[in-house]
């Protein structure tokens, strides 16, 4: 039962308000770039937690590897 | 007379973290690193000139589980700086390219110009501490 990139991409976006997902992978190793309004203001390691915690115990599991990219989308404010 | 059941395996990694102002926890060793990812951060440390602490996690399943346990992170390699999660490969690939690591460390960047000797004293930490 090994993942594939489309789960994930789906998976991120339903579990993300407002994200994203571009995903790559081979079914154990993946790579994700990830854009949600969500991401705005929070360090990256939050960043990144919020997007690990869609898969929770899964990665290092059925899901070997994630790398992960983030950008927040629509800033709201320039200054 | 104990309290609670102590968990060694965890505390062990505690102290490993709160001793080394530099820790990197990951597959392998520096010299023969296990995994690409850990590979990875090696170098960019070594490339670095920084010094740091390395945890083979591989020899007892329960480091990892602990380790992610008390980082609330679920991949390796994972680097501390004085006792802080900085991330894992893709954080510290990308604040290698942007410079923030070698400040992070209190070294001085080899992309950027001289800058002086950050009193590092104090510098604030963004990252909420989760232990």
């Amino acid at each position: 039962m090994s993942a594939t990139p489309e789960e994930l991409k789906e998976r991120i976006e339903a579990g993300i308000p407002g994200a994203v997902a571009s995903v790559t992978g081979d079914g154990h190793h993946f790579s994700a770039i990830v854009s949600a309004p969500a991401f705005a203001g929070l360090p990256r390691l939050a960043q990144h937690r919020l997007v690990y915690d869609v898969f929770g115990a899964e990665v290092g599991d059925r899901i070997h590897a994630l790398s992960i990219q983030t950008r927040t989308s629509e800033p709201e404010e320039a200054r | 007379m104990s309290e609670a059941p102590t968990n060694p395996m965890r505390q062990a990694i505690e102290e490993a973290i709160a001793e080394n102002p530099v820790i990197l926890f990951m597959k392998g060793n520096p010299d023969a690193p296990a995994c690409g990812f850990s590979a990875r951060t090696v170098s960019i440390l070594q490339s670095l000139g920084a010094e740091f602490a390395a945890v083979d996690i591989l020899p007892d399943p329960r480091i990892r589980q602990e380790l992610s346990a008390l980082s609330n992170w679920p991949t390796i390699p994972q680097l501390f700086v004085d006792g802080e999660l900085v991330g894992g490969c893709d954080i510290v690939s990308e604040m290698y390219q942007s410079g923030e690591l070698a400040q992070t460390l209190g070294l001085e960047s080899p992309l950027g110009e001289e800058s002086e000797p950050a009193a590092a004293d104090g510098a604030p930490l963004t990252i909420e501490n989760r232990l």
